[in-house]
């Protein structure tokens, strides 16, 4: 390490140090509140402090210089400045969709909680080293296992939230013991120095088994099959925003990070999808095996939370197509692909929260929503096609983009057969988004059913993210122009 | 070539429908007049710009709509444009989707939001004939899915007579299955032109595409998938097996559209892209499997079952719409066909056919659906029979035998001209098929004329005590009169269309096919 000192390191952390402040001002005053305020006021204040904290350190990180402090504990780039910034731009919207949660009174702890969630993905996208990678990304964990099991009057909140902590602690064990073979091998945490090692012409049988325990580690943070049995559960048992935020920000977060390992730490040991061993074979197993279990388990499901963690598991294995096939017009594609479709499962989840049903989540429970909420149901349309991938929305677009940029490689198609299945697949993920849709448009609404109230707030950020969505789509550009610039700015082939 | 000529009000076209399904929306279900009125003022701005586009049109230019970068570094530009194909089936859409709302008229469950999707599907149609981006057509050919979907769901009506289960669930399962179909057909076309992409130095401009010269190896392998993923909307036998039941399904508007102008969209599609862009993807392989010895014998064939199965089956349909739905198999079949002929009076037939088709198919469920379903109840030919429509209500017989006279392709109608040129087209380059084209036709008659009599002329003993069935309303009258005006005007005087047609055949976009097997 290199004299830093403390003074130095503050200044550089400022923007997790905003987020961080702004979390324990929402316990504080939280607690501060409780005995005088009503309800409303300290849902308020929290989500309001919470807000300011985020867009803050949005300012901060924008202002930020480029850094690269050695070892890679603190890497700063155009690239992880964008990340960091949807990251916290997710946090808002979520943040937002807390304004009307129920399930609790410990207001304060469960939105310090989100924002403690999101400061350690702020160092998980900020850094390339490999031991503040896992501790970033236990440090998340731990937020969101709290999370799940929040809800302390439905049994089924504890069930999800044990089942998460359970394989969420098997997944670290398998990661960790990756990355102790990784440091046996290069005799570093840098992920830039691990990469002279790994980049060694025959891949060394001890790397190649940290491969497959890192792959195993990222494979349960990703929710990619055959690792993603926690998903459906903690998606129906977890309170509807923390599902949510474990469908949104964590997942982009998890990506980033994944992306990072193997592109720079593994960039030597890809492999090639013919039988080269490295990571490319075993990513494009677990990419298949997520599009086929993903999005065949779907089909099958009666609940929307359960159909929702399933499909997640369908789209992490089109992403995986984008790690595959490691271009960096592939990478921004994954980028764009993964940010868009946190937009789009927010926004999803978002709808959820404003119909408030909390447990009953049965795709009948939705029927009539057209008639009774208007509103609600033209977004839940926008928002599941833009999973479809039906244009003009965002999801098309990335769907486009990560499929043309897989095949345009350069080695002749080796990844068509992928792209091919990603899109039989995508085809039959319309048949159940389909399905969802039908309830809420073509069946009609239960007998004496008033239309429904959502708070305003609510209502609004579905609508932005509604709106998101459809620029998003309608001019592709912005977003992927800031993705394209980024990576080519900060990705060193 | 001639000079760039613009015309960016033919855009509006596209966005005026949009606006129209938003302004629809708005008016809301409670003011179901208004959003009729919204409608069908949308739906003639429409067609008044198309019909001014034709009539300012010089033949073989190539109109540029607008033309603005989308997503530079990807190549792909936002273009609308329009050659005298374009402005064919822009025309086409126009006349349908106005027709379609007039025979709509009586739509009281949910008003606004039917003319909301109506209207949506309706600008991604425009869309795609005026896209000469090939994202861009893309785009709109899907915007164009997920409409149809609610309109068969919500409209729908149940696709088969006698079967069993709730009428409900039947037609939530022909809407699916159109969904599917066209969403299946539309993955493998996407997958096709990201191959062009990626070969053809990335870039999504069809005219760019045009001219750059693919392998014929490559063009061999992307040119099935482009044509398959395109003819699956344009109802291909085997693939046809959404299109008559999600006809039956549909409400009247919604039928006259899907046969009228989206299985044109389809058909479009393996003339504007797989055949533009992939000519040599008709080369002869160099073998021969099964008598076949190229991609064109295959979906020439493909083409020619799809004229005589759909022909036979409508024979022995019961149900009046699953007939028309059928036929219209059939007539794509002959388009199919027509645009495997490869030469130029073959694929002017193709192209007229696609308009002649769209407005006899619209007039037939106009007929079928609108006059006499709405009133009747019943699709059953053999309940019809007893209900003496020819005296009931002798206005939808009348249109219905000009329309049967014209799906039958007698001279002068607009089917004449379209499947005489398609037949002329196949004689000279695929005579084998010919014959079994002329028999299609033959069967046509058949199952036209047993409809007709079946429907309107038994002679059976006459119901008793019947009610009197509604008179024929005045969109409807406007309607049928403006669809057969249009099929009597351009049977009568073909030139109005093919003057757009054939010197935009002779253009350098399509020089690949002329260069490469046509004859």
């Amino acid at each position: 390490m290199t004299g830093i000192g403390y003074l130095e390191l503050l200044r550089l952390t400022l923007p997790e140090i905003a987020v961080a402040l702004a979390a324990l001002l929402a316990i504080t005053l939280d607690i501060l509140l409780a005995k005088h305020a009503t309800r409303k006021i300290r849902i308020h204040a929290a989500v309001f402090v919470g807000c300011a904290g985020c867009a803050a350190a949005i300012f901060l990180a924008h202002n930020s210089p480029a850094i690269s402090l050695t070892d890679g504990m603190l890497v700063f780039t155009p690239l992880t400045t964008l990340v960091q910034t949807s990251l916290l731009a997710l946090s808002i919207l979520t943040l937002l969709l807390c304004d009307s949660i129920r399930f609790t009174d410990h207001i304060g702890e469960y939105l310090g909680l989100i924002l403690i969630a999101t400061v350690a993905m702020m160092f998980l996208v900020g850094t390339q080293n490999l031991l503040l990678i896992f501790i970033s990304l236990e440090f998340l964990s731990l937020s969101l296992y709290l999370l799940t099991g929040f809800d302390k009057r439905r049994r089924q909140s504890a069930e999800a939230a044990l089942k998460y902590f359970l394989f969420g602690g098997m997944s670290a064990g398998f990661l960790l013991f990756g990355i102790s073979l990784l440091y046996g091998v290069s005799n570093s945490l840098d992920l830039r120095i691990l990469a002279t090692a790994a980049g060694a012409p025959n891949l060394d049988p001890l790397m190649l088994i940290a491969i497959v325990m890192v792959a195993i580690g990222f494979g349960f943070k990703v929710a990619a099959a055959p690792f993603h049995f926690w998903a459906p559960d903690a998606y129906q048992g977890a309170p509807t925003t923390t599902a949510a935020f474990i469908a949104s920000s964590s997942k982009v977060a998890g990506f980033f990070v994944f992306v990072q390992v193997v592109t720079i730490g593994l960039a030597g040991a890809a492999g090639t999808p013919a039988f080269k061993p490295g990571w490319a074979p075993i990513l494009i197993l677990l990419s298949a095996l997520s599009m086929l279990v993903g999005n065949l388990a779907a089909i099958a499901q009666s609940s929307l939370r359960r159909l929702l963690a399933y499909s997640a598991v369908g789209h992490t294995g089109y992403m995986l197509i984008g790690i595959v096939a490691h271009t960096p017009q592939s990478l921004a594609a994954l980028l764009y692909y993964v940010l868009t479709y946190a937009l789009a499962a927010l926004g999803a989840f978002a709808v959820l929260q404003a119909l408030d049903t909390e447990g009953v989540d049965t795709l009948a429970s939705l029927a009539g929503l057209s008639r009774r909420a208007p509103g609600l149901a033209f977004c839940l349309l926008l928002f599941l096609l833009s999973l479809t991938g039906i244009p003009p929305l965002s999801g098309f677009f990335a769907k486009f983009f990560l499929f043309a940029s897989a095949l345009n490689t350069g080695d002749n198609f080796a990844l068509l057969w992928l792209v091919l299945l990603a899109i039989a697949m995508s085809v039959v993920s319309l048949y159940y988004y389909l399905r969802v849709l039908k309830q809420a448009f073509v069946a009609p609404p239960p007998e004496g059913s008033a239309p429904s109230e959502t708070p305003p707030l609510t209502l609004a950020t579905i609508w932005t993210i509604a709106g998101l969505v459809v620029i998003l789509g309608c001019a592709p550009n912005l977003l992927l122009g800031w993705i394209d610039r980024a990576v080519a700015l900060s990705l060193h082939p | 070539m001639l000079a760039p000529a613009l015309s960016p009000t033919l855009a509006w076209t596209i966005y005026l429908s949009f606006l129209g399904a938003l302004a629809s929306l708005f008016a809301g279900n409670k003011r179901p007049q208004a959003a009729r009125v919204i409608a069908l003022l949308t739906a003639l701005a429409g067609l008044a710009i198309s019909i001014s586009a034709v009539v300012q049109y010089r033949p073989g230019e190539v109109l540029t709509v607008a033309r603005l970068p989308w997503i530079p570094q990807l190549g792909i530009e936002y273009h609308l444009a329009a050659d005298g194909i374009s402005l064919v089936l822009v025309l086409l859409t126009g006349i349908a989707a106005t027709a379609g709302i007039l025979f709509s008229w009586n739509i009281e469950h949910r008003t606004a939001e039917f003319f909301a999707f109506y209207l949506a599907l309706i600008g991604g149609v425009y869309g795609v004939f005026l896209s000469f981006d090939l994202l861009l057509l893309f785009v709109f050919y899907e915007i164009a899915i997920i409409p149809k979907y609610f309109l068969i769901a919500i409209w729908g009506s149940s696709p088969r007579l006698g079967q069993k289960g709730h009428a409900g669930t039947l037609r939530e399962y022909a809407a699916m299955k159109l969904a599917l179909y066209s969403f299946a057909g539309s993955g493998l076309v996407l997958a096709g032109i990201i191959a062009a992409w990626v070969v053809g130095g990335q870039t999504m401009s069809l005219q760019a595409l045009a001219h750059t010269s693919f392998s014929a190896h490559f063009q061999m392998g992307v040119f099935p998938l482009v044509f398959v993923g395109f003819a699956v909307l344009a109802g291909m036998w085997p693939f046809h097996t959404w299109a008559p039941g999600g006809h039956a399904a549909a409400p009247t508007g919604a039928s006259m559209l899907l046969a009228g102008v989206v299985m044109k969209l389809g058909a479009y599609g393996c003339l504007r892209v797989a055949m533009m862009l992939f000519p040599r993807g008709l080369d002869p392989w160099g073998i021969h499997l099964l008598g076949l010895g190229s991609w064109r014998d295959v979906f020439a064939l493909l083409g020619l079952i799809g004229i005589v199965y759909g022909a036979s089956i409508a024979l022995v349909q019961r149900d009046f719409k699953l007939v028309i739905g059928y036929s219209s198999v059939s007539h794509m079949g002959f388009a199919l066909l027509g645009l495997m002929t490869l030469n130029q009076i073959g694929l002017d037939g193709a192209v007229f056919q696609m308009f002649s088709h769209g407005i006899i198919a619209g007039l037939l469920f106009a007929v079928v659906g609108r006059m006499v379903y709405d009133r009747t109840h019943t699709r059953d030919l053999n309940e019809l029979a007893p209900m003496h429509l020819a005296r009931a209500i002798p206005f939808a017989a009348v249109v219905f035998i000009f329309a049967a006279m014209a799906s039958i392709g007698l001279p002068g109608s607009s089917g004449f001209i379209a499947e005489f040129q398609i037949l002329i087209g196949v004689w000279r380059s695929l005579p084998q098929m010919a014959a079994v084209a002329g028999f299609g036709i033959v069967v046509g008659i058949a199952f036209t004329w047993r409809a007709l009599t079946k429907a309107f002329f038994s002679s059976g003993p006459a119901n008793a005590a019947e009610d009197p069935l509604a008179p024929i309303t005045w969109p409807e009258r406007l309607g049928a009169f403006l669809l057969l005006a249009t099929t009597l005007a351009v049977g009568l005087y073909p030139r109005i269309l093919t003057d757009l047609i054939l010197p935009s055949l002779d253009s350098p976009l399509f020089e690949g096919l002329r260069t490469g097997a046509w004859r």
